[in-house]
């Protein structure tokens, strides 16, 4: 039996953007175990519940992550909401649609960036992050934030998108979705990409189900779950189809996430298209009493938020189980047996956010 | 080797072009009209209420209602527009730049003018003397006579 060593892994490595430590146990080049040791970036932005407006807490959990904030914003709102089981504007829940796609494919678009500088790729990372620039420039435009967007409130939106705004976003994607094509069509076809990918990390789909695998990752190895279909938003009346890959491979996840970049701007132009004028928000009066689920289908899989209130302004507890805790499990699975080489684009491809997973 | 070429043809393009990023500092950047850049107070026009302090989730904001003075964090707002949307006067605003960088964590405090002064009213008793003697009177004639009708 040849020796066993023991590399760390993080929290501080190129790859990773975020913190978190993995002990990896390697048989010569093989992994063999591997620890995973997170706790690096714990705010407690869940316990400042307790301290802050349920108001005004939005702004808070919205904080949670600089990718998803505006899901996160969502989930929170859509849960509370549910305790006073309002009906909120139907222009409101159109925005939150437009917004939470947009986040996807500024997401996507930044994971096959990272993707591109994980395996060495530098000149397709900076033009995946150039074609994300465009998509948070309109955020700017039409929120006043490019990473925090704060226009969630209980009860709609803050902001509204006018027609005429609406259009030249539409059109923004149409352009940059010929570009992406072009752009795409190399993660997927070029022979020294594919060579990284394939074959790589092998989730099988019994293995997604057992690891409670989420997001494109369980989509990746063929299972059709995808949290948008259960119609919060208005995804009621969008027409979309689950996007899944049957190879559970590194290669799949990559594809299956660059279909939903295509899917995201094809929900954008059917929410533009159908968007009604009605107001944008309602106020709601009084403080939560009782308690609400929500659940989203976020860039990295599904996330639950949990809220209770007691009747005061101040909820009881909001929780947030995120994509990439789950992910984790899988994670370590496709990391045994693989070369040290691959350990970090293994990690990536589970678009890991640590800060999501600790808040 | 056509799989090798794919990439080529975009990176030609792309040595090609003028680039992506903007001459900074050199060409100022253009912020959309609704980029939160920092928040401004118009001071007159603060009423010094506090509803800006308590509804902060940062707590960047402190307001002095006796020195009447209203002062901001600019390292600990994270511009979310709470304070401003809650305003009763309307007096805060974002202003499409940020705030400038600084080595320390710096506090803008704005003094608010002066109160008016009011009209120092002279103080008038309500009613004469005689006013009251007669309204005594008045009382004790009304209890007199319903002690009798009982
Ligand atoms: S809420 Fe407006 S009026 Fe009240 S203290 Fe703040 S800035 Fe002044
Ligand atoms: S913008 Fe938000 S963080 Fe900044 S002072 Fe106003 S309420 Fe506080």
């Amino acid at each position: 039996m040849s020796t066993r060593t023991i590399v760390p892994f993080g929290p501080q490595h190129p790859v990773l953007p975020e913190p978190i430590h993995l002990d990896l146990v390697l048989e010569d080049e093989k992994v063999v175990d591997a620890v995973p040791k997170i706790g690096y970036i714990h705010r407690g932005l869940e316990k400042l519940v307790e301290k802050r407006d349920f108001n005004d807490y939005v702004y808070v959990i919205e904080r949670t992550c600089g990718i998803c904030s505006f899901m996160h914003g969502m989930g929170y709102v859509e849960a509370v909401e549910r305790i006073f089981d309002a009906e909120i504007p139907d222009r409101a829940k159109y925005l939150r649609t437009i917004w939470a796609e947009m986040s996807r494919i500024h997401s996507h678009l930044l994971w096959l960036g990272l993707l591109a500088d994980g395996f060495g790729f530098e000149a397709l990372f900076y033009q995946c992050w150039r074609m994300r620039e465009r998509v948070l420039d309109m955020f700017e435009e039409s929120t006043g934030g490019r990473v925090i967007f704060s226009v969630n409130k209980i009860g709609g939106v803050l902001k509204d998108m006018p027609a005429d705004m609406l259009a030249r976003f539409v059109n923004n994607f149409n352009e940059m979705e010929k570009e992406l094509r072009e752009l795409t069509n190399v993660f997927l076809t070029d022979f020294s990409v594919e060579t990284r990918l394939r074959g790589v990390g092998i989730l099988t789909r019994d293995e997604a189900i057992d690891l409670g695998a989420a997001g494109p990752m369980m989509r990746a190895s063929d299972i059709a779950i995808d949290t948008r279909k259960l119609g919060y938003a208005a995804y009621e009346d969008i027409d979309f189809d689950i996007i899944t890959s049957k190879d559970c491979d590194s290669y799949a996840r990559c594809e299956v996430r660059i279909g939903e970049i295509f899917q995201s701007i094809d929900i954008i132009r059917q929410a533009v298209s159908k968007i009604p004028d009605t107001e944008i928000s309602i106020q709601i009066k009084g403080n939560p009493n009782g308690e609400a689920f929500a659940r989203m289908e976020q860039p990295r899989g599904e996330a639950i938020y949990y809220v209770r209130g007691n009747g005061t302004k101040f909820l009881e507890r909001a929780r947030v189980r995120t994509p990439t805790f789950t992910n984790l499990t899988p994670m370590l699975k496709t990391l045994k047996g693989a070369d040290l080489a691959d350990v970090p684009l293994l990690v990536l491809t589970i678009d890991p956010c640590i800060s999501c997973t600790e808040r | 080797m056509a799989t090798l070429m794919k990439f080529t043809r975009l990176a030609l393009r792309n040595l090609f072009s003028k680039p992506v990023t903007k001459d900074y500092p050199a060409v100022p950047r253009e912020y959309p009209e609704r980029t939160r850049g920092s928040i401004q107070i118009n001071i007159e026009d603060c009423i010094f209420c506090g509803s800006c302090q308590r509804k902060c989730p940062s707590g960047a904001i402190t307001v002095d209602r006796n020195a009447r003075t209203w002062s901001i964090d600019r390292m600990g707002c994270v511009q979310c527009e709470n304070c401003k949307n809650g305003c009763p006067k309307h007096c805060l605003t974002t202003d499409v730049h940020y705030s400038e960088p600084d080595f320390t964590k710096r506090v803008d405090t704005y003094t608010g003018p002066a109160p008016a002064a009011k009209p120092e009213a002279p103080a008038k008793p309500k009613f004469t003397p005689e006013q009251i003697e007669e309204m005594k009177k008045a009382a004790a004639a009304a209890k007199k006579a319903a002690e009798e009708n009982s």
